[in-house]
């Protein structure tokens, strides 16, 4: 059950109340304007008293809120999508979507991964968790960007790469090393957005780039909460804390340099304004890209070498007590 | 195993060897070996062919040509999250470091395989599961680089269980960070040959583990993406025979060869001399 689902719970029924006496306004002589003031004032406080202070566990439901935008959401806002299907070799994976759009005028290759909205498209999707072939899928696309001297777009939004049978027979492993290599060296600016769930290496095998945005909600993490409590904690009950512990959230990221640009959220998560999050996502994008495109394609390169090169934390022992 | 050099006996004992256990089962076929015995079979089951786990140390002691020289040898970790599970994170690697006699769950250095001048990394297990933070994403690196510099082909024996989960998504981006020195590299024309060994899996295995010219795989070692216990939970069937081996992995056309321990270095110095030499051999 998605803990914000319920919080918010209150609040949709009120709003739901409101809408009632908006259209009971309109159409009968009686005026409610009185109360639908007071009760918007009231809906207003209740979306402050449950969203101003989100913990990092509400943030990771937050991320997966069954009405928040998703990767196709976005690429459905840009002009002209044209979907590419297929890895050429084994099937097209719909839990990833790619293709080439418009950015207000600009071509751009675009990547996505595709969770569902509900039971049906999840089981369509995989729940957004791609199989080797889709990753190959995506490296097609990088290879055209490359190719056709375009930008690359990606959107990530994935609980991780699928853990199955098939997947480790095809190669889910070197799936993502190649990609990961691939997107090292692409000679085209490459701008990420993380929408949703970023899930460890799985999200990174469409997540390397020049300029990383994420979204205020969003999480970013090296291991789902779930799963990380019951490796570290051996006990799945643990995931509330491990999510706390993981640093995953938007503005610990962007402290780590890890991300670029943190894009703000309305009151209440990305599903109550669909629309302004897509069009200030998308102008973030637009806005990088235009920063990027003038670089020359080695300066670009070089650029994301040293992006990914500066980040870790180490130091050199200056006590060797340990190793005697 | 090859007499112990100097510079392996710089650090602490294992203490295994230390509470010497004279005997020891094997866990394949559960025959009882004498350990003196076991380890001059570089440690693999002489009824059964198991291959047990063996450290960086021993592991170089194995390859190189007794020349090794270690680099960045006192890089340690921080404590990036301030991480706290069952112990704090600064406590688990002080533990493992007692343990292992190791300051990291990777060594890298130079040294020769059968003449040919290589940079070597080497995990190892015994170290936090080999996991990769900043320290074994930044000693790859390093090592990559420096062979670029010096125009050495790279060996890379990789053993470890993923990204260390206590460092976060730090320790995800080191993912990144190798990956795109690997990229770098791949520019010189120099080789990098993998070897996977017991276990190779997640973030290590989906980044520099899979990233070589020539993948080569020890005999028997689990290799994968996923854990065989996150694919047990998620798809609850059951799981095909030797599932993720080395040999699983022959057979679906994910690695190159597999190669026995007894082998592996002259191995190595067959795809390293080849890869390398300017003129064919007589």
């Amino acid at each position: 059950m998605n803990v914000i689902v319920e919080l918010e719970k209150p609040l949709t029924e009120l709003e739901a109340k409101i809408d009632g006496l908006k259209k009971l306004n309109e159409t009968q002589r009686v005026d409610f304007s009185g109360e639908i003031r007071a009760l918007e004032e009231r809906a207003q406080q209740l979306k402050r008293e449950i969203f101003s202070n989100l913990t990092a566990w509400q943030r990771v439901h937050l991320a997966r809120h069954p009405k928040r935008p998703l990767a196709m959401d976005y690429i459905a806002a840009l002009n002209g999508f044209v979907e590419l299907h297929g890895d050429r070799a084994f099937r097209d994976d719909p839990a990833i979507v790619a293709g080439f759009a418009y950015l207000e005028g600009m071509p751009v290759f675009v990547i996505g991964q595709q969770k569902g909205r509900d039971t049906k498209e999840n089981l369509y999707r995989n729940f957004g968790m791609p199989h080797p072939e889709g990753y190959r899928k995506a490296q097609r696309v990088m290879r055209l960007a490359e190719k056709f001297k375009r930008p690359l777009l990606t959107f990530i939004d994935t609980p991780g790469a699928y853990p199955g049978i098939g997947a480790e027979e095809r190669g889910q492993s070197e799936a993502i090393a190649t990609s990961l290599r691939l997107m090292a060296g692409l000679s085209v600016p490459i701008v990420a957005n993380v929408t949703g769930e970023g899930g460890s290496g799985g999200a990174l095998a469409i997540g390397l780039g020049d300029h990383i945005i994420m979204l205020q909600h969003a999480v970013y993490s090296v291991a789902s909460p779930e799963p990380a409590a019951a490796i570290l904690w051996h006990d799945a009950t643990k995931a509330e804390e491990a999510a706390t512990r993981l640093r995953l959230t938007s503005d610990e990221l962007f402290e780590f340099g890890i991300v670029d640009e943190v894009i703000r959220e309305p009151l209440g998560g990305a599903h109550r304004d669909v629309a302004g999050v897509i069009r200030s996502v998308l102008a973030a994008d637009r806005r990088a890209l235009d920063a990027l495109t003038p670089l020359a394609p080695d300066a670009l390169v070089d650029r994301r070498y040293e992006k990914y090169r500066r980040l870790g934390a180490h130091a050199e022992l200056v006590h060797d007590r340990a190793a005697r | 195993m090859s007499p112990t050099p100097n510079w392996l006996r710089r650090r602490s004992p294992r203490p295994e060897a230390a509470t010497d256990a004279l005997w020891e089962i094997c866990p394949a076929c559960s025959e009882r070996l004498y350990r003196k015995d076991l380890d001059q079979r570089l440690r693999v089951c002489p009824r059964c062919g198991h291959h047990f786990r063996i450290g960086s140390l021993e592991r170089i002691a194995l390859l190189a040509d007794g020349d090794f020289q270690e680099l960045a040898q006192n890089l340690v970790t921080g404590d990036p999250l301030h991480w706290v599970d069952r112990i704090p994170y600064p406590q688990k690697i002080a533990n493992d470091r007692a343990r292992s006699g190791l300051l990291e769950a990777a060594v890298i250095g130079l040294c020769s395989i059968e003449g040919v001048a290589i940079g070597l990394g080497v995990m190892d297990f015994s170290f936090r599961g080999g996991t990769m933070g900043s320290v074994v994403g930044e000693k790859i690196t390093l090592l990559i680089e420096e062979c670029a510099r010096r125009r050495r082909p790279v060996v890379i024996v990789c053993a470890s269980g993923g990204a260390r989960m206590e460092e976060g998504a730090i320790a995800l981006m080191q993912m990144a960070k190798t990956s795109a020195a690997v990229e770098r590299f791949s520019d010189t024309g120099l080789p990098l040959v993998t070897v996977l060994t017991d276990p190779t899996t997640g973030g290590v295995s989906a980044s520099f583990g899979f990233q070589g010219d020539v993948i080569v795989a020890e005999s028997g070692a689990a290799i994968g993406f996923a854990g065989r216990r996150v694919i047990d939970q998620t798809i609850r069937q059951k799981l095909p025979e030797g599932f993720q081996s080395a040999e699983f992995l022959l057979e679906k056309g994910q690695v190159d060869m597999v190669v026995r321990r007894s082998e592996l270095k002259s191995a190595l110095g067959g795809i390293l001399r080849f890869l390398t030499a300017t003129a064919v051999p007589a």
